[in-house]
């Protein structure tokens, strides 16, 4: 996973609440396993708009960071709504709430997911709306800011673990992999105090 | 230390704390289907780890499979890499598949119940948001990515943080007619898609006790369209009479170890909750969705709402609803014209559902220039209702009797409706586009997707089974 030190770009709002992954990444619209996952971002959306959606303006032809509303992502737990946004260049969302399984899948991915508290949320969507584009926005994970390019920044909270896991751009399966004594220890015990848990076996085989 | 069932399975399951903070839950069972499994069995391999429990881990075909009789891999031409990299991958890593053609094929929540592979107390995966389904046998489930599915692959734990504890405790006796699905539409209405996000759900109350096994299923599925991580109900003998006999289930002196320690699934009186919502349903009416998200509900009886009425907030996305669906403010719901009736999915596609479904057609007949579906939760449950006649019923009323698969719930088949279409639907998601470009979905429970179908319009099926419609 690559990490996710600092990031500075333009920050495209859509300041709407319940944006769904049938939203992000209609992939009934595009049903390959590799699909065009650039293509794919909000494809019923652009292709409703005809050119007029939010990321099909010029000044977002070169996304960085998402602006969202409340409970970013619900719905399925596909994980093409986060690589097509990681296709087009966006490596930041910046959300009133997000999803709990659409925040993990972009923890998974080095995709950072951004929480404000209201006030904040207010004053930092109001700047991109006013930027429109024009100007960039910096995310700085080590110092937890956001920043407007005339100097105005703000902090914002993330768990240790999950900022950590971003910087580092670590291998989460490699770092549990180093806890395999426990996992088996624990597979030991459980065959011992309860058997049918650790056997999934077909009797009629 | 008093705990909630939850709390109590996650403890059994707990592995280890990671030094980040995260916790090793051990996942007893692991279930993988089409659309996502290839993509994680590739990185898996790319990376060159090894899968380590084929034992506990299981594949099936379900999104991606078409439903016409006499299917095979390319009968839905978009499907055939899909199915063909699922069987080809489960073959690699020695994963029990349960193919297009098995007698037990069917959509991973329904089977993995039926056939007893998910028991009371045990933790199940699976890399789909509606895996806390099986949390009406008293399982705890948990939906996931593609990543995270390889990461219990290559470990059989989730590594995760602590999820908060809810219960929706759910009082009175519901009415007749009146159902799981309807319960759960009516707790969306009132708490909201996001209403139990980061919450693992406990549903309590006399009126959850009341229902099947099969019906519990029906709520927990829709749990995590109020957010929630994952949702359950505490076991009880109708689950455990339910299971018994089950070929994955335990035998023996293994069954009776098990049910002695499963009796003692339940949360502790003084178990504390973050949240605790109480609610009485027993004036409940048949609920239909209305809008573009699965809170946007109301009783059948009820009207399309009126955006200039609602918070400002809410008023353009309500209006975008409108928009889509088609519908002006202040419009009865019931009387509205159908074009398309669909029963089925992980949500209502057990046997019982489409019981509830064949009493209401019964010597009826769908309506004219109605197309109605039925596409059963599995190959096994369509034995059944074949078994009992059922497929005449449906047959005999116009319906087509299709093959199982998630169908038109995800229409990643290709079952999918027109644009423009008004399509009555068992499934659990109305979002735009969700059933086909342009199609409009209300969500409703099995016996008034009948009713919809045999009137060509939402109608109340009291009405309908009293012959007063």
């Amino acid at each position: 996973m690559e990490p996710f030190t600092r990031l500075t770009g333009i920050a495209v709002p859509l300041i709407e609440d319940n944006i769904n992954t049938d939203r992000i990444a209609p992939i009934q619209l595009a049903r390959k396993l590799e699909p065009d996952y650039r293509a794919l971002l909000f494809l019923r959306d652009r292709q409703d708009a005809a050119g007029g959606f939010v990321l099909d303006r010029p000044q977002f032809a070169q996304p960085a960071i998402l602006v969202a509303g409340e409970n970013f992502g619900c719905g399925s737990s596909r994980e093409a709504a986060v690589w097509a946004m990681l296709a087009n260049g966006i490596r930041c969302i910046v959300a009133r709430s997000f999803a709990d399984i659409y925040r993990e899948n972009s923890l998974q991915n080095g995709l950072l997911p951004v929480t404000l508290p209201e006030a904040d949320a207010r004053a930092f969507e109001a700047r991109v709306v006013a930027s429109d584009g024009a100007t960039p926005f910096t995310v700085d994970l080590e110092a937890r800011t956001l920043a407007a390019a005339d100097g105005w920044s703000i902090g914002f909270d993330i768990p240790e673990a999950d900022r950590t896991r971003l910087l580092k751009g670590l291998d989460d399966i490699g770092f549990t992999l180093t806890y395999a004594a426990d996992i088996a220890a624990w597979e030991q015990r459980t065959q011992r105090a309860a058997p049918w848990y650790q056997s999934a076996r077909d009797v009629r085989r | 230390m008093h705990r909630s069932l939850f709390e109590k399975i996650w403890e059994t399951h707990l592995v280890a704390r990671r030094a980040d903070g995260r916790e090793l839950v051990y996942i007893d069972r692991h279930v993988i289907h089409d659309l996502h499994g290839p993509h994680a069995f590739a990185k898996l391999e790319q990376a060159g780890r090894a899968l380590r429990r084929p034992d506990l881990t299981f594949s099936v075909q379900d999104h991606t499979v078409a439903t016409r009789p006499g299917r095979d891999d390319t009968t839905n031409p978009e499907g055939a890499p899909f199915i063909r990299a699922m069987r080809a991958g489960s073959g690699r890593l020695g994963i029990r598949l349960f193919d297009i053609d098995d007698p037990e094929q069917g959509i991973s929540h329904v089977v993995a119940p039926e056939l007893g592979m998910v028991l009371p107390g045990a933790t199940h995966a699976v890399p789909d948001s509606h895996a806390a389904t099986v949390g009406g046998v008293g399982a705890l489930s948990f939906g996931c990515g593609t990543t995270e599915l390889e990461h219990i692959l290559a470990t059989q734990v989730l590594a995760t943080t602590r999820p908060k504890a809810m219960r929706l405790r759910i009082e009175g006796r519901l009415g007749p007619e009146v159902t799981a699905k309807d319960v759960a539409l009516h707790v969306l209405a009132l708490i909201g898609v996001s209403g139990a996000r980061g919450h693992v759900v406990e549903y309590a109350g006399a009126a959850v006790r009341a229902l099947s096994v099969e019906a519990r299923m029906t709520l927990c599925n829709l749990n995590v369209e109020m957010g929630g991580r994952s949702g359950l109900i505490a076991p009880d003998d109708a689950v455990f009479e339910w299971l018994h006999g089950r070929p994955f289930a335990p035998q023996g002196a293994d069954w009776e170890a098990a049910l002695a320690s499963w009796r003692e699934l339940s949360s502790d009186d003084e178990a504390r909750f973050d949240r605790d919502i109480l609610i009485d349903v027993s004036d409940l009416e048949p609920q239909v969705s209305w809008g573009t998200d699965p809170s946007q509900v109301s009783g059948v009886s009820g009207r399309v709402p009126d955006p200039a009425a609602a918070a400002p907030a809410e008023r353009a996305a309500l209006g975008r609803a409108l928009d889509y669906m088609g519908l002006a403010p202040g419009t009865p719901l019931a009387g509205l014209a159908v074009d398309r009736v669909f029963i089925g999915s992980c949500t209502n596609g057990r046997l019982s559902d489409l019981e509830a479904a064949a009493k209401v057609l019964r010597g009826r007949r769908v309506a004219d220039g109605v197309i109605a579906m039925v596409s059963p939760g599995s190959t096994l449950v369509k034995r059944a209702a074949e078994a009992a006649g059922l497929d005449h019923v449906f047959r005999d009323a116009g319906f087509l009797w299709a093959e199982s698969a998630c169908s038109m719930c995800a229409g990643g088949n290709g079952d999918r409706g027109l644009p423009g279409e008004r399509c009555v639907s068992t499934t659990n998601r109305n979002f735009e586009g969700r059933q086909g470009p342009g199609v409009r979905t209300h969500l409703v429970s099995p016996a008034m997707a009948a009713a919809a179908a045999v009137t060509g319009t939402i109608a109340d099926v009291r009405r309908v089974l009293a012959g007063g419609h």
